[in-house]
């Protein structure tokens, strides 16, 4: 379900790594606990992201939830779809729906992330609590 | 789920958008047996009734309710409620879930008359069923005329072959009926009504959807719109306050409220900028801050970003032009007319 290429974060966002690039998205747990989302609030392209930062929410009909950076960077790169599709988030959490991309300013900081393995193991910890 | 009031319950089903607008085309399903229910009985049931709440009871007929407060003298709301008339000497409330208790403790404190007051939540499980097809999905589980009983009524008969209070009354600005039975049969009407509204498509819905759907219907949330700080007046409810009743809790602050007009007011906001007010987001008036969202979210079945909001009477208009802040950021808003929906009769 989690793909394996992907890091992950406590806070629920994924991370692919492409050279030094990074895109990151909210994991299909996180959609699924924030249920029907309508707002998404980005950054604009050239603010820098400070890991375990907030840099955005994604709102759904019930709330708002902030996003935290996984990793220090530049953004890139903002998903523009979701402006006026925000459901897309929904609907495809690991593809169509990523945020950003950042260029990375240190890539050693994606070694503090999570596997899928580990990110599966904690979520169900987490629904078990 | 989430805790609500000590009780677990769930804010979404299949999710809160599709929820919503089952409701608002077809029919949904909502278990609220959390809400409280007090029974007043005794000779002078009636004069204790219609001394603790604002409306007039007195005209109500057996097998009638309205909607109603338990005020404090300060005439601010110690709960809102509706009241139900059993009988010349049995009156049936039903209050907010989080206030039972508190509201069981009042009426108690004001009950110098000749009538007997009991807490009688555990003896009722309560079921919503709201939707244009709500009646049809519930027809079929009742030998009751469910068609003949006006808005508002309410009838004592039989859902499934057990005893059941059927009322047309709900929350979310749809026809249908609340239905209370004794909770060994909450759990088979559940599931029958799920079965008879099938083909109608209906949805079980959460507190989520009830939310959304009392908001965009404009009606008051206590904690929200309504609390011990504001009076009817001044949340726009002054159609339950009947002043020529004779004495009640609240009155004389309330004539006095009246006479000198209410110096804020309950309105509708609708964003107009990008963004959604939330409950608590400040309002402003260029750089001044005027008041609070008291209410907001994303109307599902309106497609606006809605809100109800506590603002200063010469801000109040509609149309005028406001800002609320969202996180960092000023929003434009602009008052409306409530309710921001309306079901066509």
């Amino acid at each position: 379900m989690y793909p394996s290429e992907f890091r992950y974060t406590k806070e629920h966002e994924w991370v692919s790594i492409d050279g030094d690039t990074a895109t990151i998205g909210i994991t299909d747990h996180a959609q699924d606990q924030l249920g029907d989302v309508v707002f998404v609030e980005l950054p604009t392209v050239g603010v820098r992201t400070q890991a375990m930062q907030s840099f955005g929410t994604v709102e759904s009909v019930k709330a708002v939830s902030d996003i935290y950076a996984p990793l220090t960077g530049q953004v890139a790169e903002i998903n523009e779809t979701l402006v006026d599709k925000p459901e897309t988030l929904n609907e495809s959490p690991h593809e169509d729906g990523w945020l950003i991309k950042i260029k990375l300013e240190d890539k050693s900081q994606v070694d503090s992330l999570m596997t899928a393995e580990a990110y599966q193991a904690y979520i169900d910890a987490e629904k078990e609590s | 789920m989430v805790d609500f009031g000590g009780w677990d319950m769930p804010v979404e089903y299949a999710g809160i958008i599709d929820e919503h607008l089952a409701v608002r085309k077809a029919v949904g399903l909502f278990d609220v047996s959390h809400m409280g229910e007090i029974e007043i009985r005794g000779p002078q049931a009636f004069d204790l009734v219609n001394h603790i709440t604002p409306n007039a009871v007195s005209r109500l007929e057996d097998g009638q309710a309205h909607y109603s407060a338990l005020l404090y003298p300060l005439g601010t709301f110690v709960d809102d409620i509706l009241v139900h008339r059993m009988g010349p000497e049995h009156y049936f409330l039903c209050v907010n879930a989080s206030n039972q208790e508190k509201d069981y403790e009042w009426i108690q404190s004001q009950n110098a008359f000749d009538a007997e007051v009991e807490f009688a939540s555990p003896k009722y499980v309560q079921l919503a069923v709201q939707g244009p097809r709500a009646l049809e999905t519930l027809g079929k589980l009742t030998d009751t005329d469910l068609a003949a009983i006006r808005y508002y009524w309410f009838t004592r008969g039989e859902v499934l072959g057990v005893p059941a209070i059927i009322a047309r009354t709900g929350y979310t600005g749809e026809d249908g009926c609340e239905i209370y039975v004794a909770p060994d049969d909450g759990e088979r009407l559940w599931n029958a009504i799920m079965e008879a509204g099938e083909e109608f498509g209906i949805k079980p819905c959460g507190l989520g959807a009830r939310n959304t759907l009392r908001l965009e219907s404009g009606m008051s949330l206590y904690g929200h719109e309504i609390d011990d700080r504001i009076t009817p007046y001044e949340a726009r409810l002054g159609w339950i306050i009947k002043l020529k009743k004779g004495d009640f809790l609240g009155r004389d602050a309330l004539i006095k409220q009246k006479a000198e007009g209410v110096t804020r007011r309950l309105v509708g906001l609708e964003m107009t900028g990008r963004g959604i007010g939330r409950d608590g987001y400040r309002v402003f008036d260029g750089d001044k801050d005027i008041g609070w969202i008291t209410s907001g979210s994303p109307g599902p079945f309106v497609e606006k970003n809605i809100a109800l909001a506590m603002l200063p009477i010469d801000k109040g208009g509609a149309g005028t032009e406001v800002a609320v802040q969202v996180r960092n950021r000023m929003v434009e808003a602009r008052v409306t007319p409530t309710p921001f929906y309306s079901r066509k009769k």
